[in-house]
């Protein structure tokens, strides 16, 4: 069975985001990026399928600038087969992101999409889901377990109240939590291997999606930001501010 | 205009999110409906009926929207909603799976995990883990909207008389099935809505030292939650985890216990009205956010803590 898994090129998690001045966005000059944390995930998800002998083959696709074929080939090097670079220096809104990718489902036909939840820049958590709907594909979003079974997938789902099991048809479309595994890191013969593996590029145009935004950013500002407060001596201390201070309990 | 909003419920209770989210719709203005969609939900129907500023509330009531699954959903609430101006949900987990299914097949954008709304077509949400705050406006016919319900406050669930109108459209798309569920069982108050929250981070060890948070909660009417690395580490079920990518509390009081304060953690609780920091070390970065910061050991500063609680308590 092929699988398809979407990565994300975005500004490393652990980097100290900054407003820009002018308020037009955060400073991304000269910062640290690399793949959002939940397509490492997905894409080693893809990998211990692969590793099962469920998945026969795993088609990595990003969108994004020249620059996001770091994170494919990172995806190659961490066991992917051959990549696909949706090339565009425009912003691409999840809408958009969406029809790509259905697009390349179109072409590609895959049984399963694997995706990360949300990624960590616009925090919008909506890509997989929209493609699933464009391509009338079930879904499992959150997920923290997938099972293959013949024409199925069970996928167990971080709910706001535990967790949910259900059964999608194949091909499906879903989306990683967390606690689905721990990726690997890529070793260096890996990395050195991935640079011969095969990697097509191509632009929104040849896929015939138009991917003007439909939601425009007026300001981005900076969170108001909340005061150090003091520091307590003891326990006593503490729930006598919190009573008669704070007056919360 | 003209507002949709999808109610959050488990099929018998209406959840206060709900309450939260029809206080958005009418900061946008306009006719709110609210859409009850579930299985022998009719006490579900009757609650959003009398919450503040309902017109009418739609039930549509069918096994094919018993456990909420966003293939069936999505289509339903994409036909009932083309004829509003916006539809609303909370941003839970059901609303963050079959919205955007929704916003997909209506052709429009969604505006997730909204916090203020500026007029009927700009809205203002974090981004970034919360640290950047985007102002963004929608071109599109139809607004879908996730709201996130600690920024607004919710309406009064009492008073309102609405209209119920039983709906028969069925959407079964026949692509999933429920399977199963675990549900964390907890006398306590819902976290994402309670008044105080007592989190443990990796501090706390393992699970069974969890306990001694529980006691201190239970002593207040608290919830409990945690880190991800609590979570990742098997301590505690997921649906504990507060943060970017967790769940988002903003309690009169949150008690952070053995948690250092990443980004990523600080995303879903900084809006507490109240912070409290208790952490072995004095450079943790949580302590520049906490309001009282108490250097200690947990094990303790905790029991200590349940001591003096019962005293003023
Ligand atoms: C994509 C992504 C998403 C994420 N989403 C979330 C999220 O939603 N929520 C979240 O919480 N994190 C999230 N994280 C993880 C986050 O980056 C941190 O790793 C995590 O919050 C750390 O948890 P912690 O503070 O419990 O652990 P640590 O950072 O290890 O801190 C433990 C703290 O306990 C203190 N301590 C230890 N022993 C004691 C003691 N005996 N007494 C007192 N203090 C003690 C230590 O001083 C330390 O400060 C995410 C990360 C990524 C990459």
């Amino acid at each position: 069975m092929k699988v398809l898994v979407a990565v994300k090129r975005v500004i490393d998690y652990n980097v100290k985001v900054r407003v820009k001045p002018d308020n037009t966005g955060v400073d991304l000059a000269n910062v640290k990026m690399a793949m959002n944390p939940f397509c490492e995930i997905a894409v080693e998800e893809a990998v211990r399928l692969k590793e099962k002998g469920v998945a026969s083959e795993i088609v990595v696709v990003s969108i994004g600038p020249k620059a996001a074929q770091e994170q494919i080939r990172t995806a190659l090097a961490l066991g992917a087969d051959r990549g696909i670079h949706v090339e565009t220096d425009e912003e691409v809104q999840s809408l958009e992101a969406a029809k790509l990718l259905k697009s390349v489902v179109e072409k590609e036909e895959p049984k399963l999409v694997i995706l990360g939840k949300q990624s960590i820049d616009s925090d919008n958590n909506q890509t997989g889901q929209m493609l699933a709907a464009l391509t009338g594909m079930a879904q499992g979003t959150f997920a923290s377990e997938v099972v293959v079974e013949g024409e199925k997938v069970n996928v167990t789902r971080e709910v706001d109240g535990g967790l949910m099991t259900v059964s999608l048809n194949l091909p499906a479309v879903v989306t990683t939590d967390l606690r689905l595994n721990e990726p690997r890191y890529a070793s260096l013969p890996n990395i050195m291997k991935a640079k011969k593996k095969p990697l097509e590029s191509m632009s929104p145009a040849d896929l015939g999606v138009d991917i003007a935004p439909r939601l425009s950013t007026l300001k981005v500002e900076a969170p108001a930001s909340r005061q150090a407060g003091v520091k307590v001596a003891d326990v006593a201390e503490l729930v006598d501010k919190l009573k008669n201070e704070a007056k919360v309990i | 205009m003209s507002i949709l909003v999808i109610a959050e419920h488990d099929n018998s209770s209406l959840k206060q999110a709900t309450l939260n989210v029809v206080a958005a719709a009418k900061a946008i203005g306009g006719d709110i409906d609210v859409l009850v969609a579930g299985e022998n939900c009719g006490a579900v129907a009757e609650a959003a009926a009398k919450a503040e500023g309902v017109n009418k509330v739609l039930v549509a009531d069918n096994a094919a929207y018993g456990h909420f699954l966003g293939e069936n959903l999505g289509e339903l609430v994409a036909e009932v909603g083309k004829g509003y101006s916006h539809i609303l949900a909370a941003a839970g987990t059901v609303g963050k799976d079959f919205m955007p299914r929704v916003a997909a097949l209506l052709d429009v954008a969604q505006v997730s995990d909204i916090m203020r709304v500026e007029s009927e077509d700009t809205f203002v949400r974090p981004i970034y883990a919360g640290n950047a705050i985007a102002t963004v406006k929608s071109s599109d016919s139809i607004k879908v909207i996730t709201v996130r319900p600690t920024a607004f406050d919710p309406v009064a669930g009492e008073g309102g008389s609405a209209a119920v109108e039983q709906l028969d459209v069925v959407k079964d798309a026949g692509l999933s099935q429920f399977v199963s569920e675990e549900l964390a069982k907890s006398d306590r108050p819902d976290l994402a809505s309670a008044g105080i929250v007592v989190s443990g981070g990796r501090g706390m060890q393992n699970g069974d030292n969890f306990k001694m948070l529980e006691q201190v909660a239970d002593l207040m009417g608290a919830a409990v939650g945690a880190s991800r690395a609590a979570v990742d580490a098997g301590f505690v079920p997921n649906d504990m985890q507060v943060g970017q990518t967790g769940k988002i509390v903003a309690p009169q009081l949150y008690i952070a216990v053995g948690i250092s304060g990443a980004i990523q953690h600080l995303a879903g609780m900084s809006d507490s009205k109240v912070i409290v920091a208790i952490n072995k070390d004095e450079e943790a970065p949580i302590f520049q956010v906490a309001d009282y910061g108490l250097v200690a050991d947990l094990f303790e500063a905790v029991p200590q803590l349940e001591e003096e609680l019962k005293k003023v308590l």
